[in-house]
């Protein structure tokens, strides 16, 4: 087998604990070009908390955070997001009151830097303009990029969240449940887009439809009281008595 | 239901109009009334810059009002005694031209809003609210003991101050002044509200983790807000100090800061043209509300009670329809 290439994400004995409960106990995973990384576990596993670490909103108390190489433990989250780091939400956070077009060209100037100019109209630049269009184009929200965000259905805004995250042009995406509430329609539909995604960027997804991690997944951490306890191919993991026996049940 | 522009259209119709028939009918007191509005209404957008598009509720901009209105008063009041402000490390000289004294108002309280903005951003919510209103007690007891500047009796200006090709005592031509001060402020805030840094700020305010997520810091926007905002109430202080040609710690007061939240609030927070109708609406309300009876504050706090419970757009929304547009 070849030397898999350099980690685009990458997180090194990551530790944090609340009080006397260890949320993270020495999290090492990385995130390679192309593939899907899928996170799961019981809920109150450490997952949430390992996203925050990863993403810049929470410090950890030992262990280190990389991205495309460097060192971001110390770096705040909109500094990870400038380096092209991209989150998506379990809990949509959008601009609600805007229009679809405004939030995608929101990622987009943010994403360059560039809110300090108070004079020409930001739908009117046509840098930004054109990534946030191609970005709702990607995710299939060409048609709506006129309509307030609070008229989407929740499935579309799970669409935005993604296209907002592209407009950042991401080396790594970060994924917090993007199935969550979604029916079966709209889960196929985004797990296609997720499936072409990985050319563009890898995805640390985390996810509780089991379905969608199986059809997904380059590979499978799982995540039991704050700790790693396999790591694998899907076979791998479907084939690992101690995950059935913690975490997938008997039947799985 | 009206169109919103055509309320917006009509609001600045009555600016243009009114003082034009009052002047051709010999009321000098109506213009004097709509100037008073057109101060009030630029002071407001100033406030909206901050609360409408940045969510920041300060309860102290009578800081800004207050500091324009000094900036005015001192320099007037220096150039009237012929003694220079400062002779040492460099002199300056006090001055009656309007656009100087614009620019002063207009610098000392953007740093003034850099400094307390800087501290107040730090918190959020209800100490938000508190800290600005702390600050503003602070200007307003250190100007009643300012002796210099005349403590608590204030600052008289004996000649209204000067611009050039205008004979600014005479009342249409110093309203033409407020109100073309009032347009091009209202054409820069509307271009703000849509240009990148509007959308910034405006995502801030409504999703302050998705800025974060996309590479934008918050806190650094509303500073920036924080400061456009005092910058443009402090240059509505310093016109009211010349409508009046007096300039009082009263400026500085908390009822003046609740004043300028209520023209935005009365108008329709958050919207363009929100400060204009409100200060409209309070300006005709004192005059017409406070000729029929003493105790007129009752009829316009009710009036506020319906707006703030059943139309949260404010008047602005109550016409048109619609409840809360922000830029």
């Amino acid at each position: 087998m070849a030397e898999p290439a350099h980690p685009v994400l990458e997180t090194r004995g990551l530790t944090k604990s609340f009080g006397r409960l260890r949320a993270s106990e020495a999290i090492s995973l990385d995130l390679r070009p192309g593939e899907i990384h899928a996170i799961i576990g019981p809920n109150g596993a450490g997952k949430s908390t390992l996203i925050a670490m990863i993403s810049g909103s929470l410090a950890p108390d030992a262990g280190s955070v990389h991205l495309l190489g460097r060192d971001v433990t110390r770096a705040p989250a909109r500094v990870r997001a400038r380096a092209g780091l991209g989150r998506t939400f379990q809990i949509s956070a959008l601009a609600m009151e805007d229009t679809v077009l405004q939030n995608a060209v929101l990622g987009a100037l943010g994403a360059r830097g560039r809110p300090w100019r108070f004079w020409g109209a930001a739908l009117a630049d046509a840098d930004l303009r054109q990534t946030a269009e191609a970005a709702l184009e990607r995710v299939g929200l060409a048609d709506q990029a006129r309509m307030r965000t609070a008229e989407l259905s929740h499935g579309q805004r799970r669409q935005l969240e993604i296209a907002v995250a592209l407009t950042l042009r991401p080396k790594a995406l970060v994924m917090d449940e993007p199935m969550a509430g979604l029916g079966a329609e709209g889960s196929h539909r985004l797990t296609g887009l997720l499936d072409a995604l990985r050319a563009q960027a890898p995805i640390l997804l985390v996810e509780h439809d089991m379905d969608v991690v199986f059809a997904l997944a380059d590979r499978i951490s799982v995540l039991v009281y704050g700790a790693v306890i396999a790591s694998g191919t899907v076979e791998e993991i479907r084939a690992d008595r101690v995950v059935r026996e913690a975490y997938l049940g008997q039947d799985a | 239901m009206i169109a919103e522009r055509y309320v917006n259209a009509a609001a600045l119709a009555v600016f243009a109009l009114v003082p034009l028939s009052a002047e051709a009918m010999g009321e000098p007191f109506t213009i004097t009334l709509m100037t008073r509005a057109a101060i009030f209404a630029i002071a407001a957008i100033g406030l909206n810059i901050a609360l409408g598009l940045g969510g920041l509720v300060s309860l102290g901009h009578a800081v800004f009002f207050g500091l324009g209105g000094y900036a005015m008063g001192i320099l007037a009041h220096h150039a009237q005694i012929y003694e220079p402000l400062a002779e040492w490390p460099l002199l300056v000289e006090g001055t009656t031209f309007m656009p100087v004294i614009w620019l002063v108002a207009v610098a000392v309280s953007s740093l003034a809003a850099l400094v307390i903005g800087a501290l107040s951003l730090r918190t959020t919510g209800v100490y938000f609210i508190m800290i600005t209103l702390a600050f503003g007690q602070m200007f307003f007891y250190f100007s009643i003991s300012w002796a210099p500047y005349g403590g608590e009796d204030g600052l008289s200006i004996y000649v209204r101050n000067g611009f050039p090709g205008l004979n600014t005592l005479d009342p249409i031509q110093f309203y033409g002044l407020c109100f073309g001060i009032l347009c091009l402020v209202l054409l820069a805030t509307g271009r703000l509200a849509r240009s990148p840094f509007g959308l910034a700020l405006n995502a801030a305010r409504q999703a302050p983790v998705r800025a974060e997520t996309v590479g934008l810091d918050p806190t650094r926007l509303r500073l920036v807000a924080f400061v456009l905002s005092g910058a443009v109430t402090g240059l509505a202080g310093a016109l009211f100090a010349d409508l009046n040609r007096f300039v009082s710690p009263a400026m500085f007061s908390w009822q003046t800061s609740g004043e300028i939240m209520i023209f935005v609030i009365l108008g329709g927070v958050g919207r363009l043209y929100g400060p204009v109708v409100g200060a409209l609406s309070y300006v005709a309300l004192e005059h017409w509300l406070g000729g029929l009876s003493e105790f007129w504050h009752i009829y316009l706090g009710a009036l506020l009670l319906g707006i703030v419970l059943f139309g949260r757009g404010g008047i602005i929304g109550l016409l048109s329809g619609r409840a809360a547009v922000h830029g």
